[in-house]
């Protein structure tokens, strides 16, 4: 008995000197001169998987240059890619925890509405305290990158990161399907009323669903983005303003009124929205000519029904898939009064301040944002990146991309990067999913207030 | 310790209190230590956490979803660990004594299979088998638009539950059945019990400790089984979350390390309490 007492002694010695969280700034000239570097780049990309392009781009071109010129000037480097292709709220999980413990990757990819709360957390640094603010001010690239963009690197006023591009968001939809069911080739809804009676158009079709709106917490992020948060914007305000964030308002009535139409008037599959794997099955049955109508971001145009690499191939993907704005409830009663909304984000590399080579390691960056480097990864197709030289040349070939460029990210809104955002937005899916389960909007919206206010504080919350 | 001395006794148990200390002893005072925090895996909270006393406890003892879990996880030991493992397990050694040996082995070896399978293996099996993707139960029954991990996920969980952890109790009954004399069996039957009398009156009262053993393992290894995460993650809507999976998406999906861990501290003296009510009852037939 007496050593088993010893030992907890022991152990609570520990346990009183040890203490979680706290972060220290270190040298950003460590390590500055040295010959023999390893980095390691992570990124939720996968060969053969996950934004396949991405990470072939990363293996096959990337690295071996980088290494190459490193060579030239006498630097012996060793690049490692850790790779991922998984879910992006697992992918957060496994950085934060890597960050946590000291470790992870010295350039990594993140979405960019997860940099508010890395920051926060003292997990990222402002790229100047990382890697000094004259080498981060000397690089050229910045005035490439128009403000918006820039915008997703950055919080609370200071520069985290280097963004890697935006998407915005729209109503993809199956022209095969549209002629069967007797709609136009060249649609546009003008509100929710028409965006639904085109969906009942469609449910005349046999073993095809009409429209799937992302929802419920089994896509997490994904329900945010491409299902509630534009529908929000569409009743005429943002998810937070003025300081506040929108409790059981009208608006998030509406909203979930709106599910409720699809999902329990049978226009939308409610299993669907519960399954593990929803996402990826909604993407394989709408390649499979059984979704009519899915919001989307233009990921879905370049990744998913790419007839080359796609996740899921649509052969005839230029010919059989239309694309539409996302229409406000009703005309003009979009937020700033506009007809039709959209949201957007976009990913952000920054480089970790437990890197060994911090130098290293904002060279590598301005490498991997060059336009030579830029313009390669996109290999002969087009997307929208973070450099408007870039763009200039590339967009001009792929006229759904041009769409998104050209008509909806003039209209598009981002997440505000707060770090209780992903609290609502996990209230905000649960809500959904709610609907979707059974509940009455007014019910779900009740019990979202009631999450709300325990996530963020009644001071926090809008209503009415 | 006669004739070891105390210097070599202490040596000999030295490494195994080291590994018990910081395996076991470490992580379960670090556990209560974070449940009194704020701790957050991002945010403010993950940089300074602050302490908060037995708030995450009583947040937890207030929180739907924890009473939710904590239902689920009752269900699932309860139908899956001490009713379907149990007496398959024991149906099976029993039904099993007599059988021609190469029936048994062959028997024996795939239930056996199914429980040393690795988790991931047997989660991928089993979602191909439950889907509604031309998933073979699915096709067997002819009802392609079933999905029964989302429409029955308790159910599906109890059965997979069942079939993957029945081969521990049959070991183990296999064993206890063999301790049985046959000679009172036999004078059992030749007084006219049928085989559900002398399974009552002649084999339990001598497998009595077997039975609490099993059940006492059994139920603290399913309410402490991370699987079911892995077949439906807690879904659809909260409907098979049961505690391990709660904790875990509470804790890294939810990044909220100290309520987690309030959570898991109450898992530990659920199982402490489990654990305690068995043993008493083993004690009382000794």
């Amino acid at each position: 008995m007496g050593r088993t007492t010893a030992f907890v002694l022991v152990a609570v010695g520990v346990l009183v000197t040890g203490c979680l969280g706290g972060t220290t700034v270190e040298d950003p000239a460590r390590n500055a001169d040295a010959k023999d570097v390893t980095l390691t780049i992570v990124a939720n990309a996968v060969s053969g998987g996950k934004n396949a392009r991405g990470a072939d781009w990363i293996a096959n071109w990337v690295i071996p240059r980088f290494t190459e010129a490193q060579k030239a000037k006498g630097v012996t480097m060793a690049v490692r890619f850790e790779q991922s292709g998984t879910a992006d709220e697992a992918f957060k999980t496994k950085v934060a925890l890597d960050f946590k413990t000291g470790g992870g990757g010295d350039v990594v990819e993140l979405d960019g509405i997860w940099l508010g709360e890395f920051a926060q957390a003292g997990q990222v640094k402002p790229l100047d305290d990382v890697v000094g603010k004259a080498d981060v001010d000397a690089w050229d690239g910045w005035k490439q990158i128009p403000e918006a963009v820039q915008g997703l690197g950055r919080f609370e006023g200071k520069r985290y990161g280097v963004p890697m591009g935006t998407d915005g968001r729209v109503l993809y939809y199956n022209k095969k399907l549209f002629a069967q069911a007797g709609l136009p080739a060249d649609w546009q809804p003008r509100s929710w009323d028409e965006l639904l009676s085109a969906a009942a158009a469609l449910k005349a079709l046999p073993g095809v669903t009409p429209l799937q709106l992302n929802a419920g917490t089994a896509m997490g992020e994904a329900t945010s983005m491409q299902g509630v948060l534009p529908a929000l914007v569409g009743t005429g305000k943002p998810v937070h303003e003025d300081g506040k964030w929108q409790g059981a308002t009208s608006g998030v009535k509406d909203v979930l009124g709106l599910y409720q139409r699809i999902y329990r008037d049978g226009l939308g599959d409610p299993v669907l929205q519960q399954e593990a794997n929803g996402r990826d099955r909604s993407f394989r049955l709408f390649a499979e000519d059984k979704i009519g109508i899915l919001l989307e971001g233009d990921y879905f145009w370049r990744s998913v029904v790419e007839p080359k690499n796609g996740v899921a191939k649509m052969a005839d993907r230029d010919a059989a898939v239309g694309w539409a704005l996302m229409p406000a409830q009703r005309p003009g009663a979009g937020v700033g009064g506009q007809d039709f909304v959209s949201m957007s984000g976009g990913g952000v590399r920054v480089v970790n301040p437990n890197s060994r080579f911090p130098k290293q390691a904002w060279e590598f960056m301005r490498f991997l944002n060059s336009a030579e480097a830029v313009k390669a990864s996109l290999a002969g197709t087009a997307q929208i990146t973070q450099r408007g030289d870039v763009n200039d040349e590339v967009l001009a070939g792929d006229p759904m991309l041009s769409f998104v460029a050209d008509k909806v990210l003039p209209i598009t809104r981002y997440r505000p990067g707060l770090a209780d955002y992903p609290k609502v937005s996990a209230a905000l899916q649960q809500a959904t999913a709610d609907v979707v389960a059974g509940k009455s909007p007014d019910d779900a919206a009740k019990a979202y207030q009631d999450a709300l206010v325990k996530a963020v504080g009644e001071g926090s919350v809008a209503t009415g | 310790m006669a004739g070891l001395g105390v210097a070599r006794a202490v040596g000999f148990v030295a490494p195994a209190l080291l590994l018990v200390g910081v395996f076991l002893v470490f992580p379960a005072l670090w556990t209560l230590y974070i449940g009194v925090t704020d701790y957050q895996l991002t945010g403010p909270a993950a940089a300074a956490p602050s302490a908060v006393g037995l708030d995450n406890f009583a947040a937890v003892l207030d929180d739907a979803l924890f009473t939710n879990s904590l239902w689920l996880t009752a269900l699932f030991v309860l139908g899956s660990a001490v009713v379907g493992q149990n007496a398959l397990g024991f149906a099976l050694a029993w039904l099993l004594r007599r059988v021609r040996p190469w029936l048994r082995r062959t028997t024996e070896g795939l239930v056996l299979l199914a429980w040393i399978l690795p988790g991931p293996v047997v989660a991928y099996l089993w979602f191909a088998v439950l889907s509604r993707d031309g998933g073979t139960l699915g096709l067997l029954l002819d009802d392609p638009t079933t999905a029964w991990l989302v429409q029955y996920p308790m159910v599906s969980l109890v059965v997979f539950n069942v079939w993957r952890g029945t081969a521990f109790s049959m070991l183990l009954y296999t064993s206890a059945l063999a301790a049985v004399p046959p000679s009172q069996l036999e004078t059992a039957r030749l007084v006219g019990a049928n085989g559900w009398q002398a399974v009552r009156d002649v084999v339990f009262p001598h497998i009595r400790g077997h039975v609490l053993t099993n059940t006492l393992l059994i139920s603290l290894w399913t309410a402490n089984d991370f699987t079911p995460f892995l077949l439906t993650a807690g879904g659809p809507n909260h409907e098979s979350e049961v505690l391990p999976v709660l904790i875990y998406r509470q804790a890294l999906e939810g990044g909220r390390l100290g309520y987690a861990s309030a959570m898991s501290s109450l898992l530990l003296v659920g199982n402490l309490v489990v654990a305690l009510v068995y043993l008493r009852l083993l004690r009382r037939r000794a």
